[in-house]
């Protein structure tokens, strides 16, 4: 991944100069127009966000149970994406809402559990920073809960009438839509992939270097 | 061997609580206080707004449950005591199952206390279903004390646990808070909503199940140190 990355960061830097062009050609949407393409922006968002999540609760899971500190580093590197995309994706919501809502926020279930969804690994990355010794088991913990939650917000949609249209609407575009949605999706993922790994590079640097002072103590 | 710890563990935090009474009585007074603080935020021209019953009720249990499962544990941790549960040569989820038991059975006291209490209050019709009360009461009840038995438990060994409690509880629970809440509010619809009632009880239920598999499969590695 170390060599691949640069490349690949120049993949990323290109999907990004060349989506919005592709966004702009696809045709309007027949009843909410211009405010529609935010779609391309707030889907990938969320998708990026649950990759996140994914990663941020097996991690976990395989800290919890055997205790290798480089899935720790993983779990935090999943959380703090988890959290990036996720605010990305509720600030791109109401403004999608203001338009075609009339309203910036509705109590809606998607809105809300997507909220709490965002809240838990919040509380993940607090309970790191202020947990004191021992607060990455309790984080992983979190972790864990807040993995299990997420199904239910991407179903909440399926199982309640909402106003937050369903996952219905990703499967059923038309190519001439479905195709830059593409794209953009693969751009998302792949700009947290890479996210991820340059977090996890940092956490390994910085285990190198507390193992090294470390060392450097008991000489002393 | 599992369920006569579980039951042992139970009865050691009965017989601690019976002498002093201090978690009981502090709860139920906290709650009766939530109930009044949430009276005067929505009471308008001596009369609350239909559904603010249900809400009130959820409100108190949860804020009370935290409170109760703070008090709960900084006994254990004071004591040095959990140090101890855990090295007894019991298998840890039944230990976790005897705490969990414990917390639910305060919170069916502090429930039986709340509920007569809002029904007179606010001259909601809670009784018109009991056994679909019942079922959302335990169903809310079950996915809150799951979750909080297992963090309050870690959180027994973590720097700033008073303030990490509720951060992490109420977020993780909330699902299950709404599902009393709107279970409740099914209930006091006029016609009484049976069928979202019923809804409600199968959605708190799956994530009871969800929940508490969860804190057994982790309370083991958790609580190893």
């Amino acid at each position: 991944m170390k060599k691949a990355f640069g490349p690949l960061l120049a993949v990323a830097g290109v999907m990004f100069v060349v989506a919005p062009f592709l966004i702009a050609n696809a045709p309007y949407e027949s009843t909410m127009g211009l405010i529609q393409k935010i779609f391309y922006y707030h889907v990938p968002s969320w998708f990026a966000m649950y990759l996140a999540i994914a990663v941020c609760g097996v991690a976990s899971a395989i800290y919890l149970f055997k205790g290798t500190p480089v899935a720790d580093a993983y779990a935090t590197a999943g959380a703090e994406v988890a959290v990036l995309f996720g605010a990305n994706g509720l600030v791109t919501g109401p403004l999608w809402g203001r338009v075609a809502w009339g309203v910036w926020w509705q109590w809606d279930v998607r809105l809300t559990t997507a909220l709490l969804l965002e809240l838990i690994f919040i509380a993940y990355l607090m309970v790191r920073r202020f947990g004191g010794p021992g607060a990455e088991k309790l984080a992983a913990a979190t972790a864990l809960f807040g993995t299990a939650t997420a199904p239910f917000v991407y179903k909440s949609v399926d199982i309640w009438r909402t106003v937050h249209p369903n996952t219905n609407v990703i499967p059923t575009l038309r190519p001439s839509m479905g195709g830059p949605f593409a794209f953009s999706s693969l751009a998302f993922l792949l700009l947290s992939t890479l996210l991820l790994t340059a977090r996890v590079h940092l956490a390994k640097r910085q285990m190198m270097v507390d193992q090294l002072y470390l060392a450097h103590e008991d000489q002393l | 061997m599992f369920v006569r710890t579980a039951w042992l563990v139970l009865r050691k935090d009965f017989a601690i609580e019976v002498k002093s009474l201090e978690v009981l009585t502090t709860t139920l007074f906290f709650a009766i206080s939530c109930v009044l603080i949430f009276a005067f935020a929505f009471v308008k021209n001596g009369q609350a707004p239909e559904d603010a019953a249900a809400g009130i009720l959820w409100i108190a249990i949860a804020f009370s449950g935290t409170l109760a499962l703070g008090r709960t544990f900084e006994r254990e941790r004071y004591g040095e005591t959990l140090r101890a549960l855990l090295l007894a040569p019991a298998p840890r989820p039944a230990l976790y199952v005897g705490k969990l038991l414990g917390m639910l059975a305060l919170l069916a006291v502090a429930e039986a206390l709340l509920v007569p209490l809002i029904a007179f209050l606010f001259q909601a019709a809670l009784f018109s279903r009991p056994l679909l009360l019942a079922g959302i009461l335990a169903g809310g009840t079950v996915g809150f004390s799951a979750v909080g038995t297992l963090f309050a438990a870690m959180l027994v060994r973590a720097r700033s646990r008073d303030v990490l409690l509720p951060i992490l509880l109420y977020p993780i629970t909330i699902p299950v808070i709404i599902g009393g809440v709107r279970g409740t509010a099914a209930l006091l619809a006029s016609p009484v909503d049976e069928a979202g009632a019923i809804m409600w009880i199968g959605i708190l239920t799956a994530f009871d199940v969800v929940f508490v598999t969860l804190s057994l499969w982790t309370f083991e590695p958790l609580m190893t140190e």
